[in-house]
């Protein structure tokens, strides 16, 4: 029988989890007392749950959070096709042999690192049920499949984020889930605040930047009445970003704010109208 | 979309579908013959238009129809423009109105540049609506008419603009007069009174001329602070200003510039010999009267509800208020007359929400909340406003009732104790023609529903080919062995992955029966119930629906449509029809009762789902305000504890003031508009459970 060859190993490689510090401090600024917070659940081994807005800097935090703590960190963005086996590991048949692969979860126990599942609720249900003996003082992975019982360091954190203007019913975070974490909660930061993060990370001045602002707030105030959701700090940073390489306002704004947000004709078009009005 | 014109049969199944012809004993010759002649665009763009009419009444579709083939074989003709016309004058004046709007609007328009140029009302509105909610943060209230202006409340848009060069320019500037609307009632144009100055005038339409023209350079500086771009299209549209008036609206342009320097411009103008004014585009009319009328009521409304909120508060204990662990509302000052600190500081985040919106309106309406306005006039003061009677109940409700459920009380942070009498009956049969009509008349949207339903029910698709999964992919093994015996490097791709959707869910559909859902509201809600039955058919979700009304506690009424093992068959249909608008709207008892109902199902996730046009109301002043919010609020919380989750869909412009403290804020949604709310439920339902 031949080897598996370099193309099979490659293919695991692509699904194994590398365990990699921050060299750079990545920007965030604080609006309140979450680093505070979230620095002494990690000394307390406690897990953390961050509640807030799509883009509105809790991704940036936990990076941030995980330079500040030297400890690597694995983010794992869930969807509702992730099993319990993306994040704990499985049994992959190369060639004739099986080979063990540890899932990202289980990587950052053995690591010692900080585990963020953003998006939790977008998971299958049954994944939420193999972090509950991680959140409690069991500290412990349990990995069914190779009869394995992963005590987690003192390094170990496990993070997860939560969008409480979610909708759908079916996403609802169980009590039972919710009550095992330290709760962080993120909304958008104050004007002048949000816009010193839009002209730093957009690399634009301060005057577009407040206009990016005054925009995002407006739209902000559509949420329930044609939009789900206004606009994030993140899509504004998008629209900076886009400004900064020379492109007009209005157009980068239309580009990067408007149709993301919206698909309904009515409310495209009175985006349309304030993205003119602001700027 | 194949450019193939569409032939004479085709249209003519097409128009029957829609208008019902055939029951009608009319034939679709005539105007299908006129249609083929026309482009696919065209004969797509009538059919699209006879079809939304249809919505209204078919009798205007077929109107539309018959006039439309000989209509849009003309060059340049603007059929969009012809046919909102038609629909507006439908909505204003009937059958009739929309017939002579449709023949004359030709005779009218012969210039067709013009009809391609201009601009509708109709066709702006739904952008504006958005537009101007982000501004105020509230839903404003759009109309047309002969007149632009605002009563400090509605704002009068024209019906059509044909000023500009373009339909860009046509639409810009529906958007700035709308805007500078809205800037007169946020920025204080109705917050002094200008009768002193406008007496002066022998001329009453010039001086408001002036008034307008002074209030429309101060405001455009005004504007200009937050939206630029939004002055920068005023200024464009007015060109410069006259040399003389150069100095004015320089001097009105300062921030700290009110209405009041816009009169006292007007008296020296006066003075010096006013010549003629000049009249930008965005011209409006000011009636300040009748601004001023609705703007008293406005602060007496106002200001009655915050000091009966501030008297209530007052009137609370605080101790005994301890108890009660879930209330979001801390104690007010409750020494003497002294108003409490949070108001000072325009901090209103300690009132109910009904007197939060009522102090944010006062706050714009006069600047500030000036402090003796909410001295309460000792704790006789309050004399709730009786609510018209009308007619007497026609509650259904009678003989023993079928339970009886616990109140809360919170002013007493405590319960009522079998406090509002429940009966259940079932709801009585409509007719069965208006199903088949709404069904009919909604045929394409309802096909579509179900199409992308039954695509979301069949998402179990097996995955092939995948690194881990449920079962073995025989294909996969097999090449994988062929790979192996001839020496090629067999892929680890050996599983098939099924993608599991349990929608285990039961939902309880709760329909606001009360007496001021009569008319459209009433319409939108049965017709949004056939399109959600067809829609979770379609999924297979388990539902049931029930409405409900009531006259006092002791009358408190709910009505079967349907229970959760009903099919949806024709008795369904039938007693959805006979939805009808009843009398009150006492909500909490209804909560508890159907969330029991809803517990007992045996179904992972349980929903309740309110259909309403309005916040908890009853006969009589106390279940009206903070003490039926509170109510309802504790229900949705009991119902929460019970594992049901809450969502509301509501057609009150309003409802954004109260319904975050009910549901959370993000378990409703605002419909402005009742006849958005058919289009537009299905897409709600899918979200909601997606
Ligand atoms: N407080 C903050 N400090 C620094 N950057 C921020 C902050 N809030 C938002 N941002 C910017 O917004 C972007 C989106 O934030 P992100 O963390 O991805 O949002 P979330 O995870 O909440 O969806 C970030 O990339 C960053 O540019
Ligand atoms: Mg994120």
């Amino acid at each position: 029988m031949t080897a598996p060859t370099s193309s099979a190993r490659s293919d695991l490689r692509a699904v194994a989890t590398p365990l990699v510090q921050l060299a750079n401090e990545p920007y965030y600024h604080a609006t309140g007392d979450e680093v505070e917070v979230f620095a002494a659940a990690a000394a307390s081994g406690l897990p953390v749950m961050l509640k807030g807005p799509t883009g509105c800097g809790k991704t940036r935090f936990v990076e941030h959070m995980a330079w500040r703590l030297k400890r690597p960190l694995v983010t794992v963005a869930c969807h509702d096709d992730l099993t319990t086996s993306d994040l704990v590991g499985r049994y992959l048949i190369v060639g004739d042999e099986t080979v063990w692969m540890d899932g990202p979860l289980t990587a950052a126990v053995r690591g010692g690192a900080i585990c963020y599942l953003d998006e939790i609720v977008e998971a299958r249900k049954d994944t939420t049920v193999v972090i509950h003996p991680l959140t409690d003082s069991r500290r412990a992975l349990p990995v069914e499949k190779r009869g394995e019982y992963i005590e987690a360091p003192p390094d170990f954190m496990l993070v997860i984020s939560y969008n409480p203007g979610y909708q759908s019913v079916l996403k609802e975070m169980k009590p039972s889930t919710r009550q095992r974490f330290v709760a962080l909660d993120f909304d958008y930061p104050q004007a002048e605040v949000e816009a010193g993060i839009v002209a730093h990370e957009g690399g634009v001045d301060a005057a577009t930047a407040t206009k990016l602002v005054r925009l995002g707030t407006l739209t902000r105030k559509l949420k329930g009445a044609g939009l789900d959701e206004g606009a994030g700090t993140r899509l504004l940073v998008h629209a900076a970003q886009l400004i900064a390489r020379g492109m007009a306002p209005v157009t980068a704004c239309t580009a990067a704010i408007a149709r993301p947000l919206a698909d309904e004709p009515d409310t495209r078009h009175a985006l349309d109208d304030l993205i003119a009005a602001v700027f | 979309m194949s450019e193939r014109k569409l032939f004479v049969h085709e249209l003519e199944a097409r128009l029957d579908e829609m208008l019902l012809l055939s029951l009608r004993q009319r034939s679709p010759a005539t105007p299908a013959a006129q249609l083929e002649a026309l482009p696919r665009q065209v004969q797509e763009r009538v059919l699209h238009w006879v079809g939304i009419a249809a919505q209204t009444s078919t009798e205007l579709g077929w109107a539309i129809a018959q006039r439309a083939g000989t209509r849009a074989a003309r060059p340049g003709f603007a059929l969009d423009d012809w046919a909102r016309a038609g629909l507006e004058a439908h909505d204003a004046g009937g059958l009739a109105a929309a017939q002579a709007r449709l023949d004359d609007f030709a005779a009218a328009a012969p210039d067709t540049a013009s009809a391609a140029r201009g601009v509708a009302f109709a066709a702006v509105e739904g952008r504006l609506a958005g537009f101007l909610h982000a501004l105020d943060g509230r839903p404003m209230q759009l109309r047309c008419g002969a007149k632009t202006w605002t009563d400090g409340e509605t704002l009068w848009l024209p019906e059509s603009l044909d000023l500009a060069a373009d339909a860009a320019g046509n639409r810009r500037l529906h958007t700035v007069i709308a805007a500078l609307l809205w800037a007169q009632a946020r920025f204080g144009t109705f917050n002094v009174d200008p009768e002193p100055e406008l007496v002066q005038w022998a001329d009453r339409e010039a001086a408001l001329d002036w008034f307008s023209l002074f209030e429309g350079m101060r405001l455009e500086a005004r504007l200009a602070l937050e939206l630029p771009g939004l002055a920068r299209d005023m200024a464009a549209l007015r060109g410069p200003w006259p040399a003389d008036l150069e100095p004015v609206a320089a001097r009105l342009a300062r921030p700290e510039a009110s209405a009041a320097d816009s009169l006292a411009c007007m008296a020296e103008l006066r003075r010096v010999g006013a010549g003629d004014t000049v009249h930008p585009p965005y011209r409006t009319m000011l009636d300040p009267l009748a601004a001023r009328r609705l703007r008293a009521a406005r602060i007496a409304r106002d200001t009655g509800t915050l000091r009966r909120a501030l008297n209530i508060m007052r009137a609370i204990d605080p101790h005994s208020r301890g108890g009660s662990s879930d209330s979001e509302y801390p104690p007010l000052a409750a020494d003497g007359d002294s108003v409490p600190a949070e108001l000072q500081s325009g901090d209103l985040q300690g009132l109910p929400p009904d007197a939060r919106a009522a102090a944010q309106s006062l706050a714009q309406d006069l600047d500030g909340i000036p402090p003796e306005l909410l001295r309460p006039a000792g704790p006789g003061a309050w004399r709730p406003e009786e609510r018209d009677e009308g007619e007497g109940p026609v509650a259904a409700s009678s003989g023993e009732p079928d339970a009886l459920y616990d109140e809360w009380d919170y002013r007493r942070g405590a319960w009522r104790r079998d406090w509002c009498h429940l009966y259940e009956s079932e709801g009585p049969a409509g007719e069965h023609a208006w199903v088949d009509e709404v069904r009919v008349r909604h045929a394409h949207l309802i096909r579509s529903i179900r199409r992308r339903f039954e695509a979301l029910r069949g998402e179990d698709k097996p995955q092939r080919r995948q690194l881990d999964g449920e079962e073995i992919d025989l294909d996969a093994q097999v090449d994988a062995r062929a790979d192996r015996l001839g020496g090629a490097e067999p892929s680890p791709r050996l599983f098939v992955h099924r993608r599991r959707v349990e929608r285990s869910l039961a939902v309880m559909f709760m329909v606001d029966m009360s007496g001021s859902t009569k008319g459209w509201v009433n319409d939108a809600e049965r017709e949004s119930l056939v399109l959600l039955c067809e829609a979770i058919e379609a999924l297979g979700d388990s539902y049931a629906i029930y409405g409900f009304s009531g006259w006092t506690r002791t009358h408190c009424d709910i009505y079967r449509i349907k229970r959760f093992g009903d099919r949806y068959d024709a008795a369904t249909r039938q007693r959805i029809a006979g939805i009808e608008a009843r009398d009150y709207t006492r909500m909490g008892v209804a909560v508890r009762h159907l969330s029991g109902l809803l517990h007992r199902q045996n179904a992972r996730h349980k929903l309740l789902v309110t259909l309403s046009d309005g916040r908890p109301d009853d006969h009589g002043d106390e279940y009206r305000g903070r003490y039926g919010i509170e109510d309802t609020r504790r229900a949705l919380l009991e119902a929460r504890e019970k594992g049901i989750r809450s969502y509301c869909v509501t057609i009150d412009r309003h409802g954004a003031d109260y319904l975050p403290q009910l549901y959370g804020p993000a378990h409703y949604t605002v419909i402005d508009d009742a006849k958005k709310l058919p289009a537009r439920i299905a897409d709600i339902y899918r979200k909601l459970t997606a």
